[in-house]
């Protein structure tokens, strides 16, 4: 069961001073699955993605990323510098702002992850970051420093730069989101490559037409609470819960 | 006022002036160097979590910015060996001071640079893994210290500055040695004019590097 399901979630919960962004929730996504997370804004959706790789710590609850886990119901005292990055290497994570090092070039950036916490050989490195460039259709640019790009060249490069770790799990935190419209189309091209590739991959998204033609899954998230999960077409053309309904309804005359 | 200006005389003192400049050059090498790794020590530990450690080192800013550095020189000289009966040379008690008061305005700065890199790249680097060792050397640091350069190298003009105050506890920097010069020759006029260009030939350059590192656009 445990090698059919790459991420479990169970019960996790995470307040910021008074105000609980997420309420006890348990989530699974099975390996090489594509699941979307959609919802409204301050539903805590991101704030779910983050704590799957602990950048956001949770108050409670238990979280599992291939054969790593991390209890936080029973332990009184957070986890050790050493033992978060070491959950963290194993997942990729894509954000909505890129965050590139912008002191490096891109092939350096691709390549950081490898050098510095994998301790791979730079010559061995450089080759996986060119590669993986390639892959992203920009390895042209490997010389080139992040700020003479364009957003979706971007975030390209951060893709490549997540992957570059040979990560279990990728996730993509609105990643399209402060991109021109025009550009919107290269990254989502990459990321489904990365769907057909079988990456196991937990999306929080606003393309509603990319979550019901790329997930699997689409999760609906309000409040900080879980409140439908289902098929992905079947949660964006017809949900059953009336949340769903009123959110999605924002959406659908861009739904074809 | 028919002054008659008369440089000439001050050559016999050359040897005078030349250790007063040595002194003041060093004096500020050193406590800049001191200064900045005490500084260093000062803004991780007020980044730190460790909350008692941020207290003291809050404290000790506030107190060593807050008060002029020469009643620090002259409570360190004088007042601190009655409190601890230890006692300091007057180079020693210089050291000390500008080492202090630099560090408290050199902290702030690194601490400064520190927290204006994004909070993005922090997380970035943490998504890949890095600790925090790794993520302050690769990613946080290199970005900070090109945005701390500047404020660092006008920090360090005022040091130098600041070493002139030295001459009140007798340590022969160039404004004491100039005070020695007067006293023997009776001519202020030329010999703190030329104190003064003196002090003016080592800073003008400083300043317009710093000036150029603040022109750069930033990173």
């Amino acid at each position: 069961m445990s090698n059919t399901r790459m991420i479990e979630l169970i019960g996790v919960q995470k307040s910021f001073g008074t105000l609980q962004v997420l309420k006890d929730i348990s989530l699974t996504v099975d390996k090489g699955a594509v699941v979307a997370l959609i919802g409204p804004s301050g539903s805590g959706k991101s704030t779910l993605l983050r704590s799957i790789n602990l950048l956001t710590v949770p108050n409670s609850g238990y979280i599992r990323v291939g054969d790593h886990a991390m209890d936080f119901s029973s332990t009184q005292t957070l986890p050790r510098d050493r033992e978060l990055a070491a959950f963290r290497a194993r997942t990729g994570m894509v954000f909505q702002g890129f965050n590139l090092f912008p002191h490096m070039t891109v092939e350096q950036n691709v390549m950081e992850g490898a050098v510095t916490v994998l301790r791979t050989p730079k010559a061995e490195a450089r080759e996986l970051a060119l590669s993986l460039l390639g892959k992203v259709g920009l390895a042209d640019k490997a010389a080139m420093r992040p700020d003479s790009l364009s957003g979706g060249q971007k975030q390209r490069v951060a893709i490549a730069r997540a992957l570059a770790m040979k990560p279990e799990v990728m996730l993509f935190d609105e990643a399209t989101s402060a991109l021109d419209p025009e550009l919107v189309g290269e990254v989502l091209a990459v990321i489904r490559s990365l769907a057909a590739d079988g990456m196991t991959m937990l999306l929080v998204t606003h393309e509603m037409a990319f979550a019901r033609d790329v997930a699997d899954r689409v999760v609906f998230m309000r409040d900080g609470c879980v409140v439908e999960e289902g098929e992905a077409r079947q949660v964006i053309e017809q949900p059953a819960h009336p949340a769903t309904q009123a959110f999605l309804s924002h959406f659908h005359n861009g739904l074809s | 006022m028919q002054y008659q200006w008369d440089f000439g005389f001050l050559l016999q003192y050359k040897g005078l002036v030349g250790i007063g400049a040595l002194y003041t050059v060093g004096f500020t090498i050193l406590t800049a160097l001191s200064g900045l790794a005490v500084g260093c020590l000062v803004a991780l530990l007020r980044l730190s979590q460790w909350r008692a450690a941020t207290w003291v080192v809050t404290a000790f800013i506030e107190v060593f910015r807050c008060t002029p550095v020469l009643v620090q020189l002259v409570w360190c000289y004088y007042a601190l060996p009655m409190l601890t009966g230890l006692e300091l040379t007057p180079a020693t008690a210089a050291f000390l001071t500008l080492t202090l008061y630099g560090a408290s305005f050199y902290g702030e700065i690194i601490r400064g640079g520190i927290i204006s890199v994004d909070l993005g790249q922090w997380d970035a680097g943490r998504a890949l893994g890095m600790r925090r060792s790794q993520l302050m050397r690769r990613v946080v640091l290199p970005q900070a210290f090109r945005r701390m350069v500047p404020p660092l190298v006008n920090q360090t003009v005022l040091q130098l500055k600041n070493t002139s105050l030295l001459s009140v506890l007798a340590v022969p920097d160039l404004l004491y040695q100039g005070q020695l010069i007067t006293s023997a020759s009776y001519r202020p006029l030329e010999t703190y004019t030329m104190i003064a260009v003196i002090y003016f030939a080592i800073l003008f350059p400083l300043t317009r590097l710093a000036h150029r590192l603040e022109a750069r656009p930033g990173h």
